[in-house]
């Protein structure tokens, strides 16, 4: 398992959607390369026919009624936007 | 008479609110003034609003005196962790992400609460998103441990245990992903409680670790955490993983176990470097108490104990690395104002670079690795199947014995700074608590005597969806003990 014990930080930063700097990547790639590390130790163990847990207890599908409820208003649901106008979330110009 | 209502028990001011000897607006005042006395030591809120808690009090008090009261918590300030949504209130997860988030709803516990008249009192420090065991990690002040502020209070429910034990609210609430409700609990001298998965409602709680993420309360005796867990416990249709069981009155439950002689279990992982352990002194003490009331005290063997902080942290980080998604900064949470934006994707990676903490992104990034192509079968499939047989482990431990008694956590509080910069020693110091989350099991805390002047916590595991007979095992020994009555000098 040694070779997975190198994290490629680019890639695996990209995916998160989290830009880095170069300092904080040098740390993270040190101190994740040690934390998955230590994890590898479950390869000790056979698991072979082991069902895996997702929940503590069996969950099932819960179905609600489709019934209309009380919605957020407008002005509620746009108070926490970084920025709004005219009922409408503003998000910064992008130009591919 | 202010000066000495900061340390009594909430079932005893609610009798006192109930024989009107003490009105809300009293309480609410005496609380609030002894937040101001010494919160710039403690550091344990984010934020309150005193109109808004004299409000409620006066409401309270209202109800009262028409004969309207709502039951023993109405009146009780009761302390809310900054991760729980409360309508009109901040709700910022200690996090840069969600400074200036307001909540447009209630949680179900705080709609519980609200409906039994309780006082919602303040917003109280956290790590980062809940992710932590020190509360170092909140972005905006590190909380201190009232018994020596030099040191950490636990975490991530820091600020609430350190409320409680510094008299700056009767009860708090509490979350506990991998013991964040009884790490804290232990270092400050408290009672935490984390519920069975499932009894309690997570909605309204900001996710960190869907599979693992249970409300609990935090209190100073176990009868006033009995009463706060009795109050927001139940089936909730808009969780679904809520789930639906018959509670009993956890008061009266109590009462009637006092005199039971139970079959506790020591698990021998938990005890296999005891002489090493500092804080093990005051546990065997304990487990002695409960030998000489004539209880059977049985070794039993979790044998997957060594994988469970394995197993926790890539559980945890991928479902954080999901949850956590979410916040991006274009509907809500911090948006970074300045960047050279390719494409849309440059926008959230750079307001997650300015949003997040050190911890949250490292968290986020691990599961985000544990989760990837390649990688998902290896470990993440792989600890979800380890989670099965740590599960077991205590499935096969419950048919010996009622309760498992164990340490809360390896020391007692550490000092500042000393573990900041080794994440996973860090990660170990919750090595006795992770198990219960990754089984569901319900797990506490309670004080059971001191190491070099510091509290240290003695942790009971229950059965599932009894937290009855736990807290009455609690309750027979601080019954015989004065520890909810000793308190930090400040």
């Amino acid at each position: 398992m040694s070779e997975k014990t190198h994290i490629d930080i680019d890639y695996t930063a990209k995916l998160a959607r989290i830009n880095l700097t170069d300092a904080e990547k040098e740390k993270l790639s040190q101190q994740l390369d040690s934390i998955i590390g230590y994890v590898e130790k479950l390869e000790e163990l056979d698991t072979e026919g082991v069902e895996p847990t997702a929940h503590p207890y069996p969950v099932y599908n819960v179905w609600q009624e489709d019934e209309v409820k009380g919605e957020l208003p407008v002005e509620e649901a746009l108070k926490n936007a970084p920025a709004q106008r005219e009922n409408m979330i503003v998000v910064p110009k992008v130009v591919d | 008479m202010s000066e000495e209502l900061h340390y009594k028990s909430a079932s005893e001011l609610s009798q006192m609110l109930a024989n009107k000897e003490l009105s809300s607006v009293e309480l609410t005042k005496a609380t609030i003034a002894r937040v101001k006395a010494v919160e710039e030591k403690v550091g344990a809120f984010n934020s309150f609003d005193e109109s808004d808690a004299l409000a409620q009090a006066e409401a309270s008090d209202a109800r009262r005196s028409a004969g309207k009261s709502f039951g023993p918590l109405d009146g009780i300030p009761v302390g809310i962790k900054d991760n729980l949504a409360v309508n009109g209130q901040p709700l910022t997860c200690s996090s840069k992400m969600l400074e200036n988030f307001v909540s447009p709803y209630d949680a179900t516990c705080i709609e519980k609460l609200k409906s039994q008249g309780a006082v919602l009192w303040g917003r109280l420090n956290l790590d980062e998103y809940a992710m932590g065991s020190s509360t170092e990690n909140s972005a905006f002040k590190t909380t201190s441990n009232p018994w020596d502020l030099e040191r950490i209070p636990g975490g991530s429910s820091g600020g609430s245990a350190a409320a409680i034990a510094a008299g700056q609210a009767v009860l708090a609430l509490g979350s506990d992903t991998g013991g964040s409700i009884r790490q804290p609990a232990s270092h400050c001298g408290i009672v935490g409680v984390k519920p069975t998965y499932g009894s309690v409602s997570r909605y309204g709680l900001a996710a960190f670790a869907s599979s693992l993420d249970q409300v609990g309360p935090m209190a100073r005796s176990v009868k006033d955490a009995a009463m706060l867990l009795q109050a927001i416990s139940g089936h909730d249709e808009r969780d679904s993983t809520s789930y639906r069981f018959e509670q009993p009155d956890l008061l009266a439950a109590i009462e009637s176990n006092s005199g039971r002689k139970w079959t506790l279990g020591l698990p021998k992982e938990y005890f296999a470097n005891a002489e090493n352990t500092p804080a093990m002194e005051p546990i065997l003490k304990a487990i002695d108490f409960y030998r000489s009331l004539g209880c059977e005290i049985k070794e039993v063997s979790l044998p997957h104990t060594d994988y469970a902080v394995a197993t926790y942290y890539i559980v945890a980080t991928a479902e954080a690395s999901s949850n956590l998604a979410r916040y991006d900064g274009i509907r809500y949470t911090h948006r970074a104002e300045k960047f050279d934006a390719k494409d849309s994707v440059d926008i959230y990676c750079q307001s997650r670079a300015e949003g997040f903490g050190e911890e949250v992104k490292r968290r986020i990034i691990l599961g985000t690795y544990v989760l990837s192509s390649g990688y998902y079968d290896a470990y993440y499939l792989k600890a979800q199947k380890v989670r099965t047989l740590i599960r077991r482990d205590f499935e096969n431990a419950f048919k010996e014995v009622d309760a498992l008694l164990t340490p809360t956590s390896p020391s007692p509080a550490f000092k500042k700074g000393e573990k900041a910069s080794d994440p996973l020693s860090m990660y170990l110091s919750d090595i006795y608590t992770i198990s219960a989350n990754l089984a569901g099991i319900p797990g506490m805390s309670l004080p059971c005597g001191y190491s070099d002047g510091l509290p240290v916590g003695l942790q009971i595991l229950g059965k599932p969806f009894k937290e009855d007979e736990m807290l009455s095992i609690a309750n027979q020994f601080e019954a015989a003990h004065d520890f909810k009555d000793q308190h930090p000098s400040l």
